[in-house]
């Protein structure tokens, strides 16, 4: 097993460098969260408070805009992230059944990870994708198009082994 | 560049990438390597040549051959038959509805030749990674003129005189703004891109980003020239990594090329352009709160005045155009306000991109001149219905918009007339419903999206509008009064006259347009509790026809509660108390024996 510290601090380096290579200030929050979550997967209190230090604006404005974008999560998300879209067009064609279908098949809810932590359902807005609607993103590239909600539970088959 | 024989255009836009278009394309190129062609034929991915119904496509030229709804195996086909033996793969053409089938598709569809190309002139023509081939097609051209010829009051003059107007909905005259910034005190200024396109169902400016990223910098840089800025901010929504990564791309082209930066072609004027993606607020679209998102804050509007145009990023001077907008500049700049003149209407001169989407036959990406009729754009170029079903009305500007019954279809699409029905611009999407569509279900849809999307800094924008959601979800449930309607009606003119950003001030449109075209749909979930789409499914049950139902147990089968009982071969029924409306015995049955009812 991976020493879980020292992962931690290799991630926090890489974070550091990252912010001294477009400069620590203040108007760099969002990039620099945006790396944060992507290192990291989440933003947790222990992370907020390193960028708050990081580029010296208190911690309480870190957490401001943490939680006024849709983009960021303060809980750990899954490892398969399965992005149903709830756009008009995927709306009108059917993507609140599949979205539905979803919840069912893995038992959860959206927005936190299944019990075993393995998917995460993320309803969106609109992956502008509308002429292929219902549409379903899995990961950042498989993309799934016309999707019925019969077809759930093939898609989710294929994710199962992820690691 | 290697001059080659044969050039496959091959369409990677979003809706062709979900449709597998990466798979053709490797597919594509095995092939030729495998006949050794790679020195005569070159596989080029484009942004979205918009017919995205038809995906994967592509274009092969000199022949200029169109295929359509491609895959691996149909690669490798054509690869054999139409480049080594120049014979034409007939089955992967397109065909009319009259049965024809039609090679050079791109000029003879109705798709396609009623479309006018200003916006997205190079999307789905050139290889947006290569800057030569925007070069090619008058590209930095516009610049080279401005930064030689015209001084920033005559480029000034000659945008305002073009009479363009804002591309992301409100229409308001870009050389108006343009002067203004111009015109205000600054020690520095700056120019900003808005391609935080979050309008569901509006997939314009990804394409032009994704298709042409260079249009939108050599904009930006005259646009810097005229109202004397040095610095511009692109910025993009983080759903759109594609349109990141070309953007990227393509200012350090243009740097290497010395379009950018330091002493452009040698004129003295030095211009640098910088990306900041967004982090998923819809609200970042308004010009305040997109310039707080910039400065690294949370991204929530304030009030105006002062505009951008006096106090902007950093309390500097800012213009702020979306990507539609700017990639109009250069073609206005090369051709003159005159040319942009004579197409559309005097009002709205120009064309404007619209994504149609929902349910019509040829969905996708289509530019068309100001002023065409709802009824040529739907039925002419978009191939009217996909269901078979009326198509009922049209939404556009998304959350901020309204729906367009059908009815009006012979208003000319421009600024006003459709304001004058109710609804706006827009940002360009189309979604069209069809008679299966509650218009109730939509009004609460949108309203959901606004609950949502509403930054929480006003109390009307944050709390109407989560009253009318309650209200619309009582409607829906059947448990909605009449006194409903009157209250929903004056909670949406409340939030519309007393909220802060034009977030609030147009969320409910979608409710005050279908309660003024639909009102009888609103009427019948409140008096008679019936939903005469069959949407809402508090108000619908499913019955099994006896007459049809043979008793396959397929539906019983696929019911995910149980709710469906009967014997082999023996007629099923529904217990409507257990259902869950999920649908999917609907879809089972192949003998059409169930059917929705309301009440």
């Amino acid at each position: 097993m991976p020493d879980l510290c020292t992962t931690g601090e290799r991630l926090l380096n890489e974070l550091d460098n990252y912010i001294s290579s477009i400069g620590a200030k203040p108007d760099k929050l969002i990039s620099v969260l945006q790396k944060a979550q992507e290192l990291f997967g989440y933003l947790s209190v222990e992370v907020q408070q390193h960028i708050a230090d990081a580029l010296d604006i208190p911690v309480s404005q870190v957490y401001g805009v943490v939680t006024f974008y849709n983009f960021f999560s303060t809980k750990p998300k899954g490892k398969v992230q399965i992005k149903v879209c709830l756009g008009t067009a995927c709306y009108v064609k059917g993507g609140d059944r599949v979205f539905e279908r979803f919840l069912e098949e893995l038992g959860t809810k959206p927005e936190e990870p299944t019990k075993d932590g393995h998917f995460f359902i993320h309803p969106v807005r609109c992956l502008g994708a509308c002429s292929m609607a219902p549409v379903v993103l899995v990961g950042e590239k498989d993309f799934y198009g016309r999707v019925k909600p019969d077809m759930v539970p093939r898609i989710i088959e294929k994710y199962k082994e992820v690691k | 560049m290697p001059l080659t024989a044969t050039t496959i255009l091959i369409c990677a836009g979003g809706a062709c990438i979900s449709a597998g278009e990466e798979s053709v394309k490797q597919a594509l190129e095995k092939e030729i390597e495998k006949y050794a062609l790679n020195d005569v034929v070159r596989v080029v991915e484009t942004g979205c040549m918009g017919a995205c119904s038809l995906g994967p496509l592509m274009v092969i030229y000199p022949e200029g051959v169109f295929y359509q709804k491609l895959t691996p195996q149909a690669a490798r086909k054509i690869v054999e038959e139409h480049i080594l033996k120049g014979r034409i793969v007939k089955e992967y053409l397109y065909k009319m509805p009259t049965g024809e089938v039609i090679p050079e598709a791109v000029e003879k569809l109705p798709f396609f030749a009623k479309q006018v190309k200003i916006a997205t002139r190079n999307v789905g023509y050139i290889d947006p990674l290569n800057i030569e081939e925007y070069i090619a097609r008058d590209g930095y051209f516009a610049l080279a003129k401005v930064l030689k010829n015209m001084s920033p009051e005559q480029v000034i003059e000659e945008v305002k005189a073009s009479g363009l107007r804002g591309r992301g909905g409100a229409g308001f005259p870009t050389g108006l703004k343009w002067e203004l910034t111009r015109k205000s005190k600054g020690e520095r200024k700056y120019i900003v891109c808005n391609a935080d396109e979050g309008d569901p169902g509006a997939f314009m400016d990804r394409s032009v980003l994704e298709g042409d990223p260079h249009t939108v910098l050599e904009a930006m840089t005259i646009g810097g020239y005229a109202i004397g800025a040095n610095q511009g901010y692109i910025y993009v929504r983080a759903e759109y990594p594609l349109a990141i990564e070309r953007l990227n791309a393509a200012i350090s082209q243009a740097k290497e090329y010395g379009f950018l930066g330091e002493n452009i072609m040698g004129s003295g004027f030095s211009f640098d352009i910088e990306i900041r993606i967004g982090a998923g607020a819809f609200v970042c679209g308004e010009e305040t709160a997109l310039i707080a998102s910039i400065e690294g804050r949370r991204g929530q509007p304030r009030v105006k005045p002062p505009y951008p145009a006096q106090s902007g990023v950093w309390g500097c001077p800012t213009v702020i155009n979306n990507v539609e907008t700017f990639a109009c500049i250069p073609p206005i700049i090369v051709n003159g306000a005159n040319w942009f003149r004579s197409i559309g209407t005097e009002k709205s001169p120009g064309t404007k991109v619209f994504a149609l989407a929902g349910k019509i036959t040829n969905t996708g990406l289509v530019e068309v001149p100001m002023g065409i009729t709802l009824k040529e754009l739907l039925y002419e170029i978009g191939g009217g219905s996909s269901t078979g079903k009326k198509i009922k009305a049209v939404q556009t500007g998304g959350p901020s918009g309204g729906c367009i019954p059908s009815e009006h279809f012979d208003t000319p699409v421009d600024y006003e007339s459709l304001q004058k029905l109710g609804a706006i611009m827009g940002s360009g999407g189309m979604i069209v419903m069809d008679e299966d569509d509650c218009m109730v279900d939509v009004a609460r849809f949108f309203l959901e999206f606004t609950v949502d999307e509403s930054c929480g800094k006003c109390t009307p924008c944050r709390e109407g509008t989560r009253q009318m959601l309650k209200i619309l979800d009582r409607i829906t449930s059947g448990e909605g009064t009449e006194e409903d309607l009157d209250e929903l009606e004056h909670l949406a003119n409340v939030i519309k006259d007393t909220s802060l950003c034009g977030l609030g001030q147009t969320a409910p449109n979608p409710v005050l347009s279908t309660l003024r075209y639909y009102r009888n749909e609103y009427e019948a979930h409140v008096k008679e509790k019936r939903c005469p789409s069959l949407k809402c499914k508090q108000l619908i049950r499913y019955v099994i026809d006896p007459t049809k139902c043979v008793g396959c147990t397929a539906c019983a089968r696929v019911c995910p509660v149980n709710a469906i009982s009967g014997e082999v071969r023996k007629v099923h029924q529904i217990d409507n108390e257990v259902c869950i409306r999920c649908g999917s015995c609907i879809e089972v049955c192949r003998f059409g024996a169930i059917s929705k009812v309301s009440p």
